[in-house]
């Protein structure tokens, strides 16, 4: 799967860019006196994203768009896998289902904020709905094409072994798609947490995009960037730890 | 299977969507469901005529399919250039590289209130977050088609005697293609989503104002209508994308 690091060996030449562009960035704000409100040099954000550590802040707003994107994405899952499973083991329910499913999965998920906020109002639920319908469509191709995959003398053997319809799956099918399904489940996480974020910036008043907005309206450009780096470590440190993850379970399986 | 079983089973498919539809209608009609939240689709369906023929439907489904049009045009622009500048050039990748897949896991969506800050509550901010969003997936698929070319394939070029320029374009452009619309795909879907975003939030024309304006004031049957609509753009955003992926590919098949 393209999209995990490689493990390179450490270059100078990697670092130039990032720590000259952040030295530019203190420079121009030190020198210059000008108010401003969409700018802020590298060591006050920085001393903001600290600030928002130690008061807790910045753990509470995480553990907001972490709850909600990580209970969308299970509940996506979970449905994901309960159609995509016997969508992908028997090709006529799969082409009765063809219309129904493929007239969902061009919306996009956003679209539907204005509806949750509706249903729900403000708050967790609202945003878990619009975090699982997003997530819902990636996990349920990649169920059905990894099944699709499958070996069929494996299929023969569960045949031949006179195994029922949940043995089956249990047995056979789930054992053989789950590499599949991991990188599925790290791809999705990277959409659940957008999405998260993006209803937390458009509308729902809970988890670091929410904060985000508040800092930005506030004219606090310091606090902005500085929840901006915690949303970016977030993202870069859930993706790190499922790469990690997918290697030491499933090697070159996956 | 045959075709005439496969045909047989798309026909099915459509009748089951059409029962769908009708117990919807009918859950609907014996209040199972709060009419406020669940329409019957007949009341979609007349608010989706009327918004088309009477309202203002028609315009911001094309204002949104503008915003999206332009917006990824940009991110095209910028991120096929730079992606193949970069992905050619080794040092360029030793520089740039550490830094791209650090930022690579960002959700882009975190970058909207940063560009309110910049440029406020405009078609500039609208703009510039869905080049952003979309320029992302764009720039790492091309430089991808890019950095693979064959080092044989290479030697050809040079045993060829053609131009760095006439490499780029008869070599590496063909070899990186797939990769780069592999790209574009996943920035169309983007466009999409950040283009109903920004009308939401910015309340300029478009789709996205349509449904949050309709949400708002309880009109459900114009939020549904709306909805649709983003899913009509959605779905024939990838069939016209279909059609150029595989004109662009002929030489593959």
């Amino acid at each position: 799967m393209r999209g995990a690091p490689r493990l390179l060996p450490f270059d100078w030449r990697g670092l130039v860019l990032p720590v000259g562009f952040l030295l530019a960035i203190e420079l121009i704000a030190t020198m210059s006196t000008i108010e401003r409100d969409a700018f802020a040099a590298p060591s006050a954000v920085l001393a903001a994203a600290a600030r928002t550590l130690s008061s807790g802040v910045t753990l509470k707003a995480a553990g907001e768009t972490v709850i909600t994107a990580g209970a969308g994405l299970l509940l996506g899952l979970v449905i994901g896998l309960l159609v995509g499973i016997p969508l992908g083991l028997f090709r006529r329910a799969d082409l009765l289902m063809m219309v129904p499913l493929e007239s969902l999965r061009p919306v996009p998920p956003v679209a539907l904020i204005p509806l949750s906020l509706l249903i729900f109002g403000f708050g967790y639920r609202m945003e878990i709905a619009v975090v699982a319908f997003a997530v819902v469509g990636p996990i349920f191709l990649f169920t059905r094409s990894a099944i699709r995959g499958i070996d069929p003398q494996l299929m023969e053997v569960s045949h031949a072994l006179g195994l029922g319809f949940l043995a089956q799956v249990t047995k056979i099918v789930l054992p053989a798609i789950l590499p599949r399904i991991f990188v599925a489940f790290r791809i999705a996480l990277g959409i659940a947490l957008v999405v998260a974020v993006t209803v937390e910036i458009t509308a729902n008043p809970l988890g670091l995009g929410y904060r985000m907005t508040i800092a930005q309206q506030s004219l606090q450009p310091d606090l902005m960037f500085a929840l901006l780096l915690w949303i970016g470590l977030l993202g870069w440190s859930l993706n790190a730890l499922l790469v990690r993850a997918e290697a030491r379970l499933f090697g070159a399986a996956a | 299977m045959s075709r005439q079983e496969r045909l047989l089973w798309s026909m099915a498919s459509i009748g089951l969507a059409v029962f769908l539809v009708i117990a919807v209608a009918k859950v609907s009609e014996i209040r199972l469901v709060s009419p406020i939240f669940l329409p019957p689709p007949q009341r979609i369906w007349a608010a989706l005529v009327k918004g088309l023929t009477m309202g203002n439907f028609g315009a911001m489904f094309l204002a949104t399919v503008r915003h999206m049009v332009v917006g990824l045009t940009l991110a095209a622009c910028l991120g096929i250039g730079l992606g193949a500048m970069i992905g050619t050039s080794a040092s360029a990748r030793a520089y740039l590289m550490p830094t791209l897949e650090f930022l690579r896991p960002f959700p882009s969506s975190a970058i909207i209130p940063v560009t309110i800050a910049f440029f406020g509550l405009t078609e500039t901010m609208m703009l510039a977050v869905i080049a952003f969003g979309s320029f992302w997936p764009i720039l790492m698929a091309t430089i991808h088609g890019f950095s693979t070319v064959e080092p044989r394939l290479e030697d050809v070029s040079r045993a060829l005697g053609l131009s760095r320029q006439s490499a780029m374009m008869k070599i590496a452009l063909p070899h990186a293609m797939p990769d780069i619309l592999g790209g574009m795909r996943i920035g169309l879907t983007m466009a999409l989503v950040l283009a109903t975003v920004g009308e939401m939030l910015t309340g300029r024309n478009g789709l996205g104002q349509t449904i949050l304006l309709a949400a708002r004031s309880f009109r459900t049957a114009d939020l549904y209508a709306g909805i649709i609509l983003l899913g009509v753009i959605g779905f024939a955003s990838m069939l016209i994308f279909d059609r150029v992926e595989r004109r662009l590919l002929r030489w593959r098949s």
